[in-house]
């Protein structure tokens, strides 16, 4: 495989719902190593995009590349295996109510490899130090931790299998300042430890400009601008400057 | 929207839910079948769907059949047929109010429950977290519900029988006169292994009902808490009404 090939590739992504073109041809490559953050408003289609990359939803055109394969054009098992290659960190942490928080963060090594549960508790534990959680929250259930906690243990579960890709879905909606920049932190620690590439989806742009390498603007069911971080105040893109002001007044028409 | 629009609509709605179950259904049962089997999965199934629910079906069960012993002894008394009593019993009992019964509590205890919890995971995207894990949801979550709820089913009949039977020994020997020997003895006589076939199959294919109606309400609920709700309220509907149908059905087909 050459190096040039992009690790992952959305390629005129179209999407339909309840009779919206909520996509409408995106298109973005991320680079192995690479950490992309996508901004856009609400109900832009933002996760749309990331369950559409990530094969949680069927794009209605376009194609969702990863290393260069055709994700769709695949068969199950292989697909399965690509898979393998994802790490995700949702939105509320989407942690399992029924399992203590090592079992979460062990899913796939229990459930998906059969790893025997000791070593599995092991990798799950060192991977809960990485993320900065207490060991002694292993055995508690999901709802005796606090939103940043479960964050933290929602992000040692996509980190535990070393994905090539790890995809963040509003890493720090709900959280306060401080342990908001303190996820931002941990992300970008993790990605540069794991040496993966990263696609997040944010409105919030403190935490865009702490984890991107590259920020890109999703309106109107495409990509409309894409840049670093350091070039956005600048963009000379109308869009993309009354989104990164919070400006109601502009070309973007609020939906309240 | 003119009426016969309407109509079509209506129409169309249904047969696009009839395909929709039918083809969830398949997969559903495909995935009791296919590896991975999780095992502990089906035991904690066994337990929460089988175990639990002695009570409720114990407790159906001895008051119907002592209700039944009451009826039959005041029907038959007028064509001089009362000491038709353990036999009407136990007939009634097994060929259908213990299976048919039994599955309508359980259509109301474990439908409702797989579809609450299956469509909380699905609202709060545990169901796409467990896909981003490289495990099955069809597998891990749906097919132990499955195998546990038809496996169980037919067992839980078998104490509704002896429980029912019972509750017509105790109403028939305490208030009606019966010999407490004599009714065990025209119970056993009249009883056929047709008899309680017939009703074991009964619950194995309600057990299949209870259990697919609710993943299916659950696994495509939206919207939140009313999603939900909705989903539970259908799965338990559904249930009940494909539970009499199949009651039909089966006992058609079995007396021709």
């Amino acid at each position: 495989m050459s190096t040039d090939t992009p690790k992952l590739q959305l390629i005129g992504l179209k999407k339909r719902l309840n009779n919206r073109q909520v996509l409408d041809g995106v298109d973005l490559d991320v680079a192995p190593g690479q950490s992309v953050v996508i901004i856009g408003g609400s109900g832009v289609g933002k996760s749309v995009t990331l369950k559409c990359a990530l094969g949680l939803m069927k794009p209605d055109a376009g194609e969702v590349r990863v290393d260069g394969v055709h994700v769709e054009r695949l068969k199950p098992r292989a697909r399965a295996e690509q898979m393998r290659k994802f790490g995700m960190l949702f939105q509320g942490a989407a942690l399992f109510d029924s399992l203590t928080i090592w079992e979460n963060i062990a899913f796939r090594l229990l459930y998906a490899d059969h790893t025997p549960r000791a070593e599995a508790k092991a990798r799950a534990i060192e991977a809960m130090r990485k993320v900065r959680l207490a060991p002694e929250f292993a055995d508690l259930r999901p709802v005796e931790l606090s939103g940043g906690m479960q964050k933290r243990a929602g992000l040692a579960r996509a980190i535990i299998a070393k994905p090539d890709i790890l995809f963040f879905d509003e890493p720090t909606t709900g959280l306060d300042p401080i342990t908001a920049d303190a996820i931002n932190d941990l992300i970008v620690d993790m990605v540069k430890d794991l040496g993966c590439s990263a696609v997040s989806i944010t409105h919030d742009m403190a935490s865009a400009r702490k984890i991107a390498d590259e920020i890109a603007m999703l309106y109107g069911g495409k990509i409309i601008w894409r840049g670093r971080p350091s070039e956005i105040d600048a963009s000379g893109n109308a869009f993309v400057d009354q989104f990164v002001s919070g400006r109601a007044e502009g070309p973007i028409q609020a939906i309240v | 929207m003119t009426p016969f629009r309407q109509i079509g609509h209506a129409t169309f709605a249904v047969f696009r839910e009839t395909g929709r179950f039918a083809n969830f259904t398949a997969r559903a049962a495909a995935a009791c079948f296919a590896p991975p089997i999780y095992m502990s999965q089906i035991w904690r199934q066994c337990l929460q769907i089988g175990y639990f629910s002695l009570p409720v079906v114990g407790l159906t069960a001895v008051f119907i059949g002592a209700a039944l012993a009451l009826n039959i002894y005041v029907g038959g008394s007028r064509f001089n047929a009362e000491s038709f009593v353990p036999n009407i019993v136990v007939l009634g009992i097994t060929r259908e109010l213990g299976p048919v019964l039994a599955g309508l509590m359980l259509a109301g205890r474990v439908s409702a429950g797989i579809a609450a919890e299956i469509g909380t995971m699905r609202v709060t995207e545990q169901i796409d977290a467990m896909t981003t894990l490289s495990t099955d949801p069809f597998r891990f979550l749906i097919a132990p519900r499955i195998t546990a709820a038809t496996l169980t089913l037919p067992l839980l009949v078998i104490v509704a029988d002896i429980i029912g039977v019972m509750g017509g020994y105790l109403v028939a020997t305490r208030s009606l006169d019966f010999n407490g020997a004599t009714y065990l003895r025209n119970t056993v006589d009249f009883l056929e292994a047709a008899d309680v076939n017939l009703g074991l199959i009964k619950a194995a294919v309600f057990g299949f009902i209870i259990s697919v109606m609710g993943a299916f309400q659950g696994y495509h609920s939206r919207g939140g808490a009313l999603g939900v709700g909705r989903a539970t309220t259908n799965a338990v509907v559904g249930a009940a009404v494909l539970i009499l149908a199949a009651n039909y059905l089966i006992t058609a087909v079995y007396v021709d």
